[in-house]
């Protein structure tokens, strides 16, 4: 009997002895995962804090109390009645997605061109291209503005997304993957004779999938909180996107902070539920996207 | 035609097609607007009268304006304490998030959310933090520990730091996942042969993990400092009221060239404001390569 527990000891110390994930004697690790864990907790309290706010009473924001004493929906009723909100959220989900789309063809195909083809001007094209990560966009707003307006694109989705619709960092990116794909892929599928186009499409493209997916959530993510840009080219409130409707919101709202809060966390939710669902996912673009790009 | 090229000659082809549509746009929307607002920069113009030349006439009104002098160094004091801060915050919890197996995924999702979240939303969410009281959360905080209130954003020192806050915490998130990246690239047999000579944790750490992590630090400092310098999102809201205020104590390059440009419509002062913007990017970016590159 002794000895049978002493070798259950025993085996469950080499099972948790060093190499093992999970080491519960370690004194030193668990308080390292306590202070880690408590900064965790504190880093995503805003976000809390946001969300149940949106669930109470006015009487009740002056109330410390993480959770509301009756959680209700009816800000997000009212905050959505008239319309307002469901439209910005609209105009920020198209433009995001045209967006989006925009950057992973022509990014794509422009890092594709200057990866594999051999032309004259391909070094200078390539250049050209990268200088431009240097200029901010606040030295071009002005200018798109007397474009937009010159145009007729102020106040419309146009107008809101023609400056991203393709960026260098995307195609620098995309570049860098290209050079992974193998050239013999593509010189074969060029002797089964498929053309430039359908290579790019049907060869190269499935072949950087995970790039795609890191340019996408970085373009995404971009366009759905870009404030300067639709802040200035919009001037009625139904082609506000959402943070630039939030923002005039919050100063008419005033001191209704619930209500505030609920715009806010309408605003936010959706990416923090696109975030948790594809985390793993998400983590590896922005790795791979900061470190490559 | 096309099919008496030769193969390099179709490739030419090719590539020019592929390169036609994006180039006029680099060349509409990215080029022309830079030299545009350079030339804008020299010239007197209100949106509605005539576009006159001006010479150096804006950038001496700048030179002479105390106002930009005031937002000059706002928007240096934004980039001296947030891009440390941020570092040595995020290197720390990156440091240490790495040793740790034991529901290691869960600790950086909870790191990570606050990178997922809208700037002008969460911006919204801080100003109401900093309400005095019964309203704002830190002040109701303070009152239930018998500290006496502040007032974060009415006061002149301490509404630039209340407002970099949200600034710096959004950030952590993205540069803890940077950071562990470089972390998990520095061979382990690096480790081991330290650790087989007897050379103490925090050894290791000055000698063998932040000389090899230098690249990441690199890259972390100048991607953060152009962020702060371009700060403008949470400033805007969270001065709504007074956009910079008070007393301009917290008014950043960006939004004064906001005001200039879409408030008074001197869009000549406001170009010279963006070109001086461009140029602090540039040498900001510079020096830190170099900087960094050297030592």
């Amino acid at each position: 009997m002794v000895s049978s527990v002493a070798e259950i000891r025993a085996s469950s110390k080499t099972l948790l002895a060093p190499g093992t994930p999970w080491r519960p004697a370690n004194t030193g690790q668990v308080i390292r995962w306590l202070i880690l864990f408590a900064g965790g907790v504190l880093m995503v309290m805003p976000i809390a804090y946001m969300i149940s706010t949106s669930l109470k009473w006015p009487h009740e924001i002056y109330n410390l109390a993480l959770v509301p004493n009756e959680p209700h929906l009816e800000n997000y009723t009212y905050v959505l009645e008239d319309g307002r909100f469901y439209g910005w959220f609209i105009n920020s989900l198209i433009i995001a997605t045209i967006t989006t789309i925009s950057n992973i063809l022509f990014d794509s195909l422009v890092g594709y061109t200057l990866c594999k083809f051999r032309f004259p001007g391909r070094y200078i094209v390539f250049i050209a291209i990268l200088s431009t990560l240097m200029i901010p966009t606040e030295m071009l707003v002005i200018p798109w503005y007397l474009m937009s307006q010159a145009f007729g694109w102020l106040d419309s989705y146009w107008g809101i997304m023609f400056p991203g619709l393709m960026t260098a960092f995307g195609t620098f990116l995309m570049k860098q993957f290209f050079e992974t794909v193998p050239d013999d892929f593509i010189e074969a599928a060029r002797i089964d004779g498929l053309n430039e186009l359908a290579i790019w499409w049907t060869v190269a493209m499935p072949l950087v999938r995970p790039a795609l997916a890191a340019l996408a959530i970085f373009v995404f993510l971009g366009n759905w909180t870009a404030f300067i840009w639709p802040l200035i080219v919009t001037n009625s409130v139904d082609m506000y996107t959402l943070p630039v409707g939030l923002s005039s919101f919050g100063d008419e709202a005033d001191v209704q902070w619930e209500l505030i809060m609920t715009g806010a966390a309408i605003s936010t939710i959706p990416t923090l539920v696109v975030f948790l669902v594809f985390q793993r996912f998400i983590i590896r673009g922005v790795v791979m996207a900061g470190l490559k790009g | 035609m096309y099919h008496r090229l030769s193969i390099r000659q179709k490739q030419i082809v090719w590539a020019w097609a592929f390169l036609a549509v994006p180039i006029l746009f680099y060349v509409v929307i990215r080029f022309y607007p830079t030299a545009n607002a350079m030339a804008i920069s020299f010239q007197n113009w209100n949106l509605l009268g005539d576009r006159t030349w001006a010479g150096w006439a804006n950038y001496a009104k700048l030179w002479n304006d105390p106002v930009f002098w005031k937002v000059f160094r706002n928007t240096f004091v934004y980039l001296l304490i947030g891009t440390p801060v941020s570092l040595v915050i995020s290197f720390v919890i990156a440091y240490h998030l790495d040793r740790l197996r034991f529901m290691h995924g869960f600790l950086r999702m909870l790191y990570f959310l606050p990178f997922m979240t809208t700037a002008v939303a969460m911006a919204w969410v801080w100003r109401w933090f900093y309400q005095p009281v019964p309203i704002g959360l830190f002040n109701n905080f303070l009152a239930t520990a018998g500290i006496p209130q502040v007032e974060f954003l009415r006061s002149t020192t301490l509404a630039l730091p209340a407002i970099l806050a949200p600034a710096v915490w959004a950030g952590l998130g993205f540069q803890i996942i940077i950071f562990m990246a470089g972390l998990r690239a520095i061979p382990r047999s690096y480790y081991e042969a330290a650790r087989i000579d007897g050379v103490s944790t925090w050894t290791i750490l000055w000698e063998i993990t932040l000389p090899l992590l230098k690249p990441t630090i690199v890259f972390i400092v100048v991607f953060s400092s152009i962020g702060f310098l371009r700060i403008f999102d949470h400033v805007f809201n969270m001065t709504t009221n007074d956009p910079g205020g008070p007393l301009n104590s917290t008014k950043p390059l960006v939004l004064m060239i906001y005001q200039s440009a879409f408030s008074d419509f001197n869009m000549g002062y406001a170009a010279a404001q963006t070109v001086v913007l461009f140029l602090i990017l540039l040498v900001v970016s510079l020096v830190q390569l170099r900087i960094l590159r050297d030592n």
